[in-house]
């Protein structure tokens, strides 16, 4: 006979639901476990490594078992414990791990080989040959051994991230968690009572009474009653960070067969509070005994909760294994309910009884059947034969209690083994009190009263003393002798269900020489499954210490890490998918690049537009050759607006400038702009761009794109940090500002259209920077004259808002002189050219005289950012790799990034290499792939031939190195 | 890690809005102190276990730099100050 609904019943309205594609009812109330045992059905997975039948083993969150996945296609959720699941009205469950189904599985042949696959088998077993670890054994282990799939589809679902603040958070809602929330709410505390349940009450659910001074009903209304008291059910704790910061996951809408589309199906909180009481429980401990692992076998508290709360009989003829109270108050519960107690079977019996069934001192040898216990083997104390057989259809068991304490564990503080309680106990640590069971109290009273008590402790310490809710007296009985496992076992008895761990695994680890605890873990993946050994880790550590002969105190526990329970990937990543996963950053003009035709292309956060292809264009090369000649011959136009801005005032902003940047400063005039180099303090470069002196204590710097941010810290560092002393302030003016550049021949006779001011070579000479009045005074912008693409070239800012419009004027001026818009691709080939640098270039392995710019560096100044380390030995070699320009000696060969420089007719090796090629390009004016490189005494070297060496892309070809500069100072190209 | 730092300008923050940097001890030398000075500032950083006061950049904050003074092993907070000691600010 398997489990059954007692009837007549007092739950629910009745709910169907599918459980492998079979129409099931259960009762609203239910869990998917309460519901698939009140249908009978036991076996309701396979298990890890050999597949075994395996049933309902708890009634919580600590299921090995019971995983099923629930929902179908992008809904699909796998590993889902059916313990945790609430029933709603057709719902989908899938049993997992099986082929072709949960009832008949090939993959329990796997059984059979069990001799091949115990302790350490993954070392023992697939060391030969090598190669086949991958391709081989790898892949047929895990579609072998494995638990529910991943579905590949976008999760169409909500989820998000919040805060909250309170005074105290009490962790679980049974009695002591709900008497201490009664007593702080009471006293106006700020209180978070979380609790990973839908139902309040915790293990009082187990009970068949309430206790008599306790009315849950009365104490949930006031609670609800109490605005300072936030009640946040179907809520887990899962990590305790420093600082009283909690995490928690709230299961918003996972019980509801319809979720409102608006609202997140998860929330992941994290909690700040002052203090914190855990009243998380206890956890029962399954006992290590023969077939323990059956379906049909389950936990004492658990079938006591499945009686008692939903009118489930965990079948006709219980057996009952049993070395504490819990056995007992389950068999009092069954005969309550006219059910037959086949027998209470206790190593310790101790514990009044008076009820009919026959109690033996002893321990459960052995349980066997094929899907479920039809027969139970025990043995009485004293005896090394089987004494006594009972038919069987259900057992329960129970071997004592452990505290629930991993949030006082994850901060490094060990446990505490207590012989008194025989459990390990949480460690003392400020700002945080264990309350009721979960401090090792059993009875509910003593729980509540506890609850209450500690809370009143700390109402008064946080300055809001009040009495207790409930008082009294908190005596526990001494916990009995854990059995930690049954010596000499007949068949496989199992400690970890979910990762398939025997007893034996683990005294063959021990034999082995990994009887350490940590070492005893990863041997025999006791713990590692996904309840991370919550109801097996402290067998396993009984079983080790008997083995060695140590106390359970000495062998410790292994690490305790966040999370409790597993968090879905949804609830991590929150509202951080799909577009929204990263920031982005446009550009004030991108909607005029975007109507202009732009493709767009990722750099960092920014969309920056990289060419504009125009009708008849195939390919981006002939955009990208069209733009280079449109600039070249008349005007372009480009949106330089990613570059970093940075406003530098204050009256010692020129001396701070000269500080930080390595060429001098000082003496820039007002109206006039400088390219300077920022080093970093090892003497490498940082970034550059140019700065502008607007008045004489204000200027303008431009960063590059990618070290906007960067620099800004860095400058930061060294006005607060090196020379809080000096007058500066630093401002960045990136996103109020929009910049274009206007390149080419006829720029100048664009810009004058729109610039108020006279720009002539005379009276805007190269590198002037000024404010600017534009369109008759209408609009206020800044203009500098500065070139990066080598033609005459201007760049106008202007406040952001107005960057579209600016950009229309110019294009609609500028379609009289033949303007274009280029992109970031057209700007590279116009700046290779020119042979100017961009982070391509500075690396971060290269110094101003690598890149040519020796003279730049001022000999004067006593001090600037990387000034001492420049002096390096190492820094100032000839031969170190410095800046050249390359081209193919065949102008049909073709080269690009990252090849690497060898001399002609050199081996490929290391000790060969001369340097590599950091920028290339087609020039449409050479009418050949030109490039810029870092090679080894490359300014005297113009002229030598060398090969070209991509290995990766299998391309190979003659260079020859040349003037990084392509463009004649008069603005033509060398050809 | 620290969970939050009171940041002595903007008060209690979550730790993710500073950036830190490194060991606060140190102390740029002077541009003429000997190579072997520059080399230990620029590249030597102690790993100590226990009490390290680093400089943390309220980078999503007031944009200060900051020392923290906090244990590595029991991640307690000492004390956190502006790098200017006496803008020590207004928050607590």
């Amino acid at each position: 006979m398997s489990s059954f609904r007692l009837e007549p019943s007092t739950t629910g309205a009745e709910i169907s639901f599918t459980f492998d594609g079979k129409r099931l009812k259960g009762r609203a109330g239910d869990t998917l476990a309460a519901a698939l045992l009140a249908n009978g059905r036991q076996l309701v997975g396979r298990s890890f490594k050999y597949h075994r039948p395996r049933g309902v083993l708890t009634a919580g969150p600590a299921e090995p078992n019971a995983l099923v996945t629930i929902g179908s296609g992008a809904f699909a959720e796998p590993n889902t414990r059916a313990t945790m699941v609430e029933l709603y009205d057709g719902l989908e469950a899938r049993s997992q791990n099986c082929w072709p189904s949960v009832d008949f599985d090939i993959g329990s042949i796997n059984g059979l080989l069990a001799p091949f696959l115990g302790a350490g088998f993954y070392y023992k077993t697939f060391m030969w040959p090598k190669a086949f670890w991958e391709r081989v054994y790898e892949p047929l282990i895990r579609r072998a051994a494995g638990l529910g799939r991943a579905n590949h589809l976008p999760d169409p679902r909500r989820y998000e991230k919040t805060w909250a603040h309170c005074d105290l958070l009490i962790v679980g809602a049974g009695p002591a968690g709900l008497a201490a929330a009664l007593t702080a709410g009471r006293a106006g505390l700020k209180v978070i009572l979380a609790d990973e349940r839908f139902e309040r009450g915790g293990t009082m659910l187990n009970e068949r009474e309430e206790p008599e001074d306790f009315d849950l009903g009365e104490v949930a209304a006031e609670l609800l009653s109490l605005s300072n008291v936030r009640i946040m059910m179907r809520t887990t704790v899962v990590a305790h960070y420093d600082d009283g910061v909690f995490g928690a996951v709230e299961r918003v809408q996972k019980h509801l067969a319809q979720p409102d589309p608006n609202r997140p199906l998860e929330r992941l909180w994290r909690i700040v509070t002052r203090h914190t009481i855990l009243a998380t429980g206890a956890e029962e401990r399954p006992i290590v005994f023969a077939g323990n692992d059956l379906p049909g076998v389950m936990m004492a508290g658990a079938a006591r909760y499945y009686l008692n709360r939903r009118s489930i009989a965990p079948g006709k003829q219980t057996l009952i294994f049993t070395n504490g109270s819990s056995g007992y108050a389950l068999a009092a519960d069954m005969e309550a309910r006219g059910l037959t107690v086949a027998a209470i079977v206790d190593p310790s019996p101790s514990t009044p009884w008076a009820g009919k069934a026959h109690v033996i001192d002893g321990v459960v040898a052995s349980v066997s059947g094929g899907r479920r216990p039809t027969s139970a083997s025990v043995r009485q104390t004293g005896s090394s034969e089987t004494t006594d057989t009972f038919a069987v259809d259900s057992v329960a068991m129970s071997g004592g209690w452990s505290p629930i304490i991993h949030l006082a564990c994850q901060h490094g503080l060990k446990p505490v083994w207590s012989d008194e309680f025989a459990a390990f106990m949480a460690p003392e640590q400020g700002g945080l009190t264990v309350a009721g069971s979960a401090a090792g109290l059993s009875s509910t009273s003593a729980c509540m009263i506890d609850g209450a008590q500690k809370s009143a402790r700390i109402c008064a310490d946080l300055g809001r003393a009040i009495s207790p809710a409930f008082s009294g007296d908190t005596e526990t009985s001494k916990a009995p002798r854990p059995l930690w496992h049954v010596a000499n076992p007949t068949g496989k008895a199992f400690v970890d269900f979910q990762n398939d761990v025997t007893a034996q695994d683990l005294l063959l680890a021990e034999q082995e020489g990994y009887g350490h605890i940590e070492l005893a873990k990863r041997y025999t993946t006791n713990g590692m499954a996904t309840d991370q050994g919550k109801l097996s880790n402290v067998n396993a550590i009984g079983i080790l210490a008997e083995a060695r002969g140590l106390s359970p105190d000495t062998i410790g526990t292994t690490t305790y890490r966040p999370f409790y329970t597993p968090l879905s990937f949804g609830a991590l990543s929150g509202t951080h998918v799909g577009p929204h996963f990263a920031a982005v950053r446009r550009s004030p003009l991108h909607e005029w690049a975007r109507k202009n035709g732009a493709e767009f292309v990722e750099s960092g956060l920014w969309y920056r537009s990289s060419w504009f292809p125009r009708k008849g264009e195939t390919t981006w090369r002939q955009s990208v050759d069209r733009e280079v000649a449109t600039v070249r011959a008349s005007a372009g136009i480009c949106d330089v607006s990613t570059l970093g801005k940075i406003e530098v005032s204050g009256r010692d902003a020129a001396e701070f400038l000269n500080r930080v940047y390595c060429n001098p400063f000082a003496k820039l005039p007002v109206g006039k702009a400088r390219y300077g180099l920022m080093l970093r303090e090892d003497g490498m470069i940082l970034d550059d761009g140019t700065t502008s002196r607007l008045t004489d204590d204000t200027y303008v710097m431009t960063t590059t794109t990618a070290l906007a941010g960067p620099v800004m810290t860095h400058l930061e560092f060294c006005a607060q940090v090196h020379w809080p002393d000096l007058d500066v302030r630093l401002a960045s003016v990136s996103d109020q500002w929009a910049q274009m550049a206007i390149a080419g021949p006829r720029s100048r006779d664009i810009l004058s259209e729109i610039v108020d001011a006279d720009i002539s070579n005379e009276a805007f000479p190269y590198l002037s920077a000024r404010d600017v009045s534009l369109f008759q005074g209408a609009l206020k912008g800044r203009l500098f004259r500065i070139s990066f693409s080598g033609e005459l070239a201007f760049e106008l800012a202007v406040p952001a808002g107005f960057a579209e419009s600016v950009a229309d004027a110019i294009m609609q001026i500028g379609a009289r002189y033949d303007i274009c818009a280029y992109g970031v691709e057209a700007l590279n080939v116009l700046r290779i050219e020119a042979g100017h640098v961009t982070h391509a270039e500075i690396n971060g392995t290269v110094t101003p005289a690598d890149l040519g710019f020796a003279k730049m560096v001022s000999a004067v100044k006593p001090d600037f950012i990387g000034k001492a380390m420049l002096r390096r030995e190492g820094l100032v070699s000839q031969n170190r790799p410095q800046l050249v320009g390359i081209k193919p000696v065949d102008p049909s060969h073709v080269f690009r990034s990252g090849a690497h420089i060898l001399n002609k007719g050199a081996a490929a090796t290391l000790e060969n290499d001369q340097g590599y090629v950091t920028s290339s390009c087609y020039s449409p004016h050479l009418k050949t792939t030109i490039g810029l490189a870092l090679v080894a005494d490359g300014p005297n070297r113009h002229g030598e031939e060398v090969q070209i060496w991509n290995a990766l892309k299998d391309e190979y070809c003659v260079g020859v190195l040349c003037s990084p500069a392509f463009l004649t100072p008069d603005g033509r190209l060398n050809a | 890690m620290a969970s939050l730092i009171t940041c002595p300008h903007c008060g209690r923050r979550p730790t993710q809005e500073f950036t830190i940097r490194s060991d606060a001890s140190l102390k740029r030398p002077a541009p003429d102190a000997s190579q072997a000075d520059w080399h230990d500032y620029v590249f030597l950083r102690p790993n100590p276990r226990g009490r390290h006061s680093e400089h943390w950049h309220h980078s999503a904050g007031c944009r200060r730099w900051l020392v923290v003074e906090r244990d590595t092993v029991t991640h307690e907070v000492y004390g956190v100050r502006d790098v200017v000691s006496d803008l020590a600010g207004g928050a607590r």
